[in-house]
């Protein structure tokens, strides 16, 4: 469940914030204000939100699985994405596109199987506990 | 980019490639540190079920790696939207959404000491083409 969440809010949030921010006049180094003040724009709003979400799920899934898990085999999210904009909206997917969707989705395959947690074999011999000398 | 705006030249080559590369650079490191961060801390389940809600919020707030990966991570966001501004989607989304997960995997084996095996490669390189062709 933590790692559907993972998966379905970061993508949902990226593309809320893109829409957001193509709708903009140009920004520029010298003029760092109204990057600040794009924060505050309802699309915006929306993307952070789906990202406080996605990060809440993040930090536990990191708590328990190493990050190189935990970031391939959410990446079906983009998958879970490409299938609703086809499927619900009925937005057309090019070829190359569904290309896109049967790699990731192997390379999904590839990596959930495995383990989650790279055990670390400690660097100092364990004590071994020794009964009372008779 | 705004269709209402007055047209402009587009980034140069290098521009480009600097605007990713804070990007993904960034994205990485806040990644990476956040990583380290949950792994000192421990499995926040198991916090949450001996402490309650409040002792996991506590336990992930007074971790100082914590804080420097929402640094870089705040970083990455903005760097993020200043790029969104400057570059298409078509290039900006695809570039680093596919560079971030191989850099992700590189650093994991190389500060997290993660056993990133062939499987994970194989995963990596497959996931990084897939996101490319998707997002492009």
């Amino acid at each position: 469940m933590i790692l559907v969440l993972v998966a379905v809010c970061a993508p949902l949030g990226n593309t809320c914030l893109a829409k957001g921010m193509t709708g903009l006049p140009q920004l520029s180094l010298a003029h760092l204000l109204p990057l600040f003040a794009a924060s505050f724009t309802p699309w915006v709003i929306l993307g952070i939100a789906l990202l406080i979400g996605f990060f809440a799920s993040y930090l536990t899934a990191l708590s328990w699985a190493d990050l190189s898990y935990v970031m391939l085999a959410t990446a079906w999210g983009n998958v879970l994405v490409e299938l609703l904009s086809h499927f619900y909206l009925h937005e057309p997917v090019s070829s190359q596109r569904w290309l896109g969707v049967a790699l990731i989705t192997l390379g999904v395959g590839f990596v959930a199987p495995g383990p989650s947690r790279t055990e670390h074999v400690a660097t100092e011999p364990a004590l071994v506990e020794k009964g009372p000398t008779r | 980019m705004n269709p209402g705006a007055p047209h402009v030249l587009p980034p140069s080559f290098w521009a480009t490639a600097a605007m990713i590369a804070a990007v993904v650079l960034s994205s990485t490191a806040g990644e990476v540190l956040t990583a380290a961060a949950m792994k000192s801390i421990g499995d926040l389940d198991e916090i949450r079920a001996r402490s309650g809600l409040k002792g996991a919020i506590v336990a992930v707030l007074t971790c100082p790696l914590f804080f420097a990966g929402i640094f870089f991570m705040a970083v990455a966001f903005f760097a993020l939207l200043f790029t969104l501004n400057h570059l298409n989607l078509g290039l900006a989304g695809p570039a680093t959404a596919s560079l971030t997960v191989v850099t992700n995997a590189i650093a994991a084996k190389l500060f997290l000491k993660e056993n990133v095996d062939r499987r994970r490669w194989t995963a990596a390189v497959l996931i990084c083409v897939g996101v490319y062709f998707l997002a492009h």
